[in-house]
């Protein structure tokens, strides 16, 4: 029973907090990728971008980061968008290992530039350790994991509502399944590039916070989940939210699971080799199932 | 007297370095400029190369795995072996796959080599790197041992480029155009387009081990952030882009180029108060990604433009 909590508690919720944050980042790597047709190498840095406008709000005003968190997407979203219309927007007609390259720039532009202004130290989101609170006897989970779990679960609803409910939405799922096609029933290619780059961004900055809420701000932090996004990605099938969302929960709880001690009492996998989990999982998944692990339609 | 000396031992030096990326640039000629595979792992094929020729040359320690003391040879050769066996096994994954896969996994190798570089201290003695690596030709005086591994780097770039310049110009070279132009026109001609992105994969990387093996014996130090993606990897791109990229002699040039360019803004910055200067260290960084976005953007064919045997309307 001790030892059943003890999993839950150390290794499943944070594996359930950590899987969320790259599922909302995945997302954007999926829909980028699904209908801009490329993968996008700035991803990580739009999230730690979105972080640092998160901190510097909360120099100058009073309020929690998840009041800050919409003024700080919004920031994000317009960084992003600028990015787009100056260095992507060019490539369009070209071949999309242009825009690949030019992301992969972008990628360094951006984070010397956080490293200029705000420097590379440790910096906290919210100040001091929060006390775990204890649900039935021996459940224990931080309020921070709650409210990660919580938003999280929020925000995959309204990227549901979106893709499911809206024009724009049914749009981008036709843009993503037949460019070709959906160019010909007259659907405005420039307005979903656009959407595209707004839901992406917005996820972004959230999960980049989420993260920099449970841990910390530091100017590698996107950059260090651009490989369990893109696995995640991958292996929710390239272009399809949901899937993202589901490979995301799975590289995070994959990731936090294989230190446990499954055989005898030390960890299964060092926990140095952590973030590899996510790379042999991308290279299983190209091996066996370049399409991803749901088969169908895009969404 | 004294001060123009130390200025020739600078330029000995800037020359050096600029051979070694020239190897590199040359190897991601091969793949990116002949081929059209986009590979963002240059570090890593680097470090692996680098680590392996360290290890198989250095004197007995207990801090890592080593004690071999073998000859430069051994070393160099081990390193390009290595190197392509690895690659090999990138290339078998990600070479049937769309071209942005090869970009997620290479960068993905990169970041695993790392990992094991920091993990495996018995080996590698983790972020503190292998020291002592012997140097060809450190036995003999000042200026002499340095010109001497000089002229080793410059002869060794000039047997790459010559190699590369008769494959380029083989029916080989022209089969790999042709799968860079289009792809299934080169697979109805009946060419096995993934054996051939196979080989220019390998012969690339093998060269970009080479490259680790000579840095990690002219800086006798090989740690963890060889493996770090601005100054290897992103640097090599930049080189490529603006020398031309399809051109070995453009390779070449960027390469001594911008490895001039980001050295010497090194030694401006340097001149600053500390706090600026590391500041500044990152406004270079920016400063070379927006040329590489210019130069994408206004002049892709860069300084030398890629030459084909015969005119054509394609200028990519």
């Amino acid at each position: 029973m001790i030892a059943l909590m003890e999993f839950i508690n150390f290794y499943l919720i944070p594996g359930i907090v950590l899987g969320s944050i790259y599922a909302l980042g995945a997302v954007g790597i999926t829909l980028t990728f699904g209908i801009l047709r490329f993968a996008n190498f700035a991803h990580g840095e739009t999230m730690t971008l979105g972080v640092y406008f998160t901190w510097t709000l909360m120099q100058i005003t009073p309020f929690h980061p998840l009041v800050i968190l919409p003024a700080s997407m919004l920031l994000t979203v317009l960084v992003v968008l600028g990015i787009d219309r100056l260095f992507y927007k060019p490539f369009r007609a070209s071949p999309t290992i242009m825009v690949v390259m030019a992301s992969f720039g972008i990628m360094l532009m951006v984070r010397s530039v956080i490293q200029f202004v705000w420097g590379v130290q440790l910096k906290g989101l919210v100040p001091g350790i929060q006390r775990p609170m204890v649900l039935f006897d021996t459940l224990r989970i931080s309020p921070k994991h709650m409210v990660i779990i919580a938003s999280a679960v929020v925000l995959v609803l309204l990227i549901h509502l979106l893709l499911s409910r809206t024009k724009i939405g049914k749009a981008m799922r036709a843009m993503s399944d037949s460019p070709e096609l959906a160019r010909l029933t007259g659907i405005g290619t420039e307005k979903i590039v656009m959407t595209t780059w707004v839901v992406g961004a917005s996820l972004a900055c959230a999960a980049g916070v989420f993260l920099a809420y449970d841990t910390h701000v530091e100017t590698m932090m996107g950059f260090k989940l651009l490989l369990p996004m893109f696995a995640a990605a991958i292996l929710g099938g390239v272009g399809k939210p949901y899937g993202a969302i589901a490979g995301g929960l799975i590289i995070g709880l994959v990731e936090e699971l294989s230190s446990y001690p499954w055989i005898g009492t030390e960890p299964l996998l060092n926990p140095g080799y952590k973030a590899g989990v996510a790379f042999a999982i991308m290279v299983l998944m190209l091996l066996w199932r370049p399409s991803g692990l749901f088969r169908g339609r895009v969404f | 007297m004294e001060q123009s000396y130390g200025i020739f031992l600078y330029i000995i030096s800037l020359a050096t370095m600029g051979g070694m990326y020239a190897m590199l640039t040359l190897g991601l000629n091969i793949q990116w400029g002949f081929t059209g595979l986009f590979n963002v792992g240059i570090a890593g094929f680097f470090a692996i190369g680098a680590y392996v020729s360290a290890i198989l040359t250095s004197p007995e320690t207990t801090r890592h795995l080593g004690g071999f003391e073998l000859p430069y040879i051994v070393g160099f050769s081990a390193s390009m072996i290595v190197t392509a066996l690895i690659a090999w096994g990138v290339g078998k994954v990600c070479l049937r796959l769309r071209s942005d896969y090869l970009a997620i996994a290479t960068i993905g190798i990169g970041e695993i080599f790392r990992l094991i570089l920091k993990n495996e201290t018995w080996a590698t003695n983790g972020p503190r790197g292998v020291s002592m690596v012997p140097k060809p030709f450190e036995s003999l005086a000042e200026p002499y041992n340095q010109l001497m591994f000089l002229a080793l780097v410059l002869v060794t770039v000039a047997v790459i480029y010559l190699l590369i310049e008769a494959a380029c110009k083989s029916p080989w070279g022209r089969v790999m155009t042709a799968i860079r132009e289009n792809e299934p026109a080169a697979r109805a001609a009946g060419k096995n387009v993934e054996r051939f992105r196979m080989e220019a994969f390998v012969i690339g990387c093998m060269i970009m081990g080479l490259a680790g093996a000579f840095t990690a014996q002219y800086l006798k130090f090989i740690d963890p952030n060889a493996t770090e993606l601005t100054t290897t990897t992103f640097l090599v791109w930049v080189m490529l882009i603006v020398g031309g990229s399809a051109n070995n002699k453009g390779a070449i040039l960027g390469a001594f180029l911008m490895w001039t360019v980001w050295s010497a803004s090194e030694i401006l910055t340097s001149r600053l108060p500390d706090d600026m200067a590391i500041r500044t260290a990152y406004v270079r960084i920016f400063l070379i990604g927006l040329a590489l976005q210019i130069v994408l953007q206004k002049f892709p064919s860069g300084i030398l433009p890629e030459k084909r045997p015969k005119p054509s309307g394609s200028h990519e």
